[in-house]
């Protein structure tokens, strides 16, 4: 279930386009930050307040890296593995992160507590290789100072 | 050494703060503009500054916004702020760096083209940039400069920032529409080739970059003329093996020698082996082209482009096929699938040259490489399939060598007969 905040902020994000489709992604993501994720019943009650079909609502969510539509840990680590990253050492990096949570680059830790995503260039090449954790950039990053960072995730 | 235009305050801590911006002489282009300027002035006083979209196609600025039928009732700005080409991050510096540039930028450009409601597409990892915005946005709204009747005259506006969700295709003008209007980030057929003819919601649209917007509060506050006399001032993303890697501004123009060094020199003092000009969409140039201006037209000479001019610089360590294996498999990543060239021709361009990697190279691999390039070339709606084979022509005629020694060094070589016969019917069929 949506909550009334959520519900209120659909409603407002609804009121800055002429069509209310154009909500649909603002408000996808909005779901997702309360709830984490966007779950089947989220996608339907979206579609519900913006007169969409949960098909259409479905086709976009999934067509979109960062609309999760499976539950994602507590965190989610972003990790660049694009050319600057990649020239600048992101290989390393991404293989002692992966040592550091036991888990591949696409997965979640079993405990539930950090995604580890992959990802293409986060437009941080001056930073590279860089990371962004939850909202936070981080780099340039030695393969043990971005072990470190996701070791103390909670 | 000129002072910076566009980076002149980035570093300013206080920058993203209204006073700070106006002490500055922020504002003062669009209080100008509102005042002694009609709207076409304006776009005048663009065309003349020669100022060429800094998002990727270069499209002269002044002639975009002259597309824009002046009469239609709606209209619509929709500022590019989708910044995804491997390399470059000029953008996100300009936002988190001096965001009501853009704001003034954005309003220069309504109050020319007649617009009263403005998108501001930004990527959903710009998490800083977009709190620095939307700051930005809602001080520059407190202080009239933007909303109803702006600076007591009858010009109007609203701005508002909307998230995208992650696929590097939203960067192309039309994907960027198809998901600001709700839906999967599809490129559109073309013609109509202008969004400013049919844009947002079929409504005359100017599609700008945030770059060539946060150039525009400059060239309405000081002249064209001026502009030009700065170089006219150029944004380079400029990283991979440099030693400080940076945005560097620089007259357009410059070679790539000169960024790298104004980057600190190559990591390790090393010698170049090679440099992508404008991010991975454009040809890799080998080192013999570190004196080449990088500009547009010397660039499409070379077969390559300035692109977002992302400089991404590899040393002579550097494995060029690693690297171009990974660059065409970032776009079968980022291809939306919707034209058959690119969603297959990005799969098994990367399969042979993943095999290549892996010591499984068969001699006839490079002729069939040779062959998807052709085959992805003017075959889609929108460039990202056409963003493959740049990379692979400089990988097969300028570092051959390093493609031959992995397929020499195959653990089994084994040659199978070509029976792909891409672009020609099969033979009874």
């Amino acid at each position: 279930m949506l909550s009334e905040a959520v519900k209120r902020d659909i409603e407002a994000l609804r009121g800055r386009y002429p069509v209310a489709q154009s909500a649909l992604i603002p408000a996808l993501l909005r779901v997702q930050e309360e709830q984490g994720w966007v779950s089947p019943e989220a996608m339907a009650e979206v579609g519900r307040l913006l007169g969409l079909p949960v098909e259409v609502v479905a086709e976009v969510a999934s067509f979109y890296t960062l609309i999760f539509t499976e539950p994602p840990g507590r965190h989610v680590v972003q990790l660049c593995t694009n050319v600057s990253c990649m020239l600048s050492g992101a290989e390393a990096v991404r293989e002692r992160v992966e040592r550091a949570l036991g888990i591949r680059a696409g997965q979640t830790t079993p405990d539930g507590r950090v995604t580890l995503l992959a990802v293409e260039c986060l437009a941080a090449c001056d930073q590279a290789p860089c990371m962004i954790v939850d909202q936070q950039r981080h780099g340039p990053l030695s393969p043990e100072e971005a072990a470190r960072l996701v070791e103390e995730l909670d | 050494m000129a002072e910076p235009v566009l980076l002149r305050y980035v570093r300013e801590p206080d920058q993203g703060e209204i006073e700070a911006y106006e002490r500055r002489g922020g504002y003062a282009a669009l209080r100008r503009a509102l005042r002694e300027l009609s709207p076409d002035q304006v776009t005048d006083l663009v065309d003349r500054s020669q100022l060429r979209g800094r998002g990727g196609a270069g499209f002269p600025t002044g002639r975009k916004w002259k597309f824009v039928p002046k009469d239609a009732p709606v209209k619509y700005l929709v500022v590019n702020a989708d910044e995804g080409e491997p390399g470059t991050f000029k953008d996100r510096t300009l936002l988190e760096g001096d965001p009501h540039l853009l704001v003034e930028g954005i309003a220069l450009a309504a109050y020319a083209n007649g617009v009263r409601t403005a998108y501001v597409y930004i990527r959903r990892e710009f998490y800083e940039a977009r709190r620095k915005l939307e700051t930005a946005i809602a001080q520059a709204y407190q202080r009239g400069y933007l909303g109803q009747r702006i600076l007591g005259t009858d010009f109007s506006l609203d701005v508002y920032v909307h998230p995208g969700a992650g696929a590097y295709i939203a960067g192309e003008e039309t994907a960027l529409l198809e998901s600001l209007e709700g839906r999967r980030a599809m490129p559109r057929l073309k013609p109509p080739y202008f969004p400013a003819v049919m844009g947002l919601y079929s409504k005359p649209t100017v599609l700008n970059n945030v770059e060539t917007l946060c150039c525009v509060p400059w060239i309405v506050r000081e002249g064209p003329e001026w502009w030009l006399q700065q170089g006219p001032p150029q944004l380079y993303s400029v990283s991979g093996h440099v030693d400080r890697p940076q945005v560097v501004e620089a007259p357009l123009g410059t070679t790539a020698r000169e960024l790298i060094e104004r980057a600190g020199g190559v990591r390790g003092g090393r010698q170049v082996k090679a440099f992508y000009p404008g991010g991975t969409s454009s040809r890799p140039l080998p080192a013999r082209h570190l004196d080449v201006p990088l500009r547009h037209e010397e660039l499409a000479q070379l077969g390559s482009m300035l692109g977002s001019a992302a400089v991404i610089v590899m040393d002579e360590t550097t494995d060029m096929v690693k690297v171009i294996a990974r660059v065409c498999e970032f776009y079968r990543d980022e291809s939306c699938g919707k034209c058959t060239p690119c969603r297959e021709g990005t799969v098994w361009v990367t399969q042979i040259l993943d095999r290549i990697l892996h010591g499984r190279g068969r001699p006839e691999d490079l002729d069939l490489l040779a062959s998807l390039a052709r085959n992805m070339t003017g075959t889609c709606f929108c460039p990202l399939g056409e963003s493959v084979p740049p990379s692979l022509r400089a990988g097969l005629e300028d570092f051959r060598e390093e493609f031959e020694a992995y397929i020499r060094a195959a653990r089994e070589p084994v040659s199978m007969p070509v029976r792909l016969h891409l672009g020609a019917p099969a033979p009874g069929g």
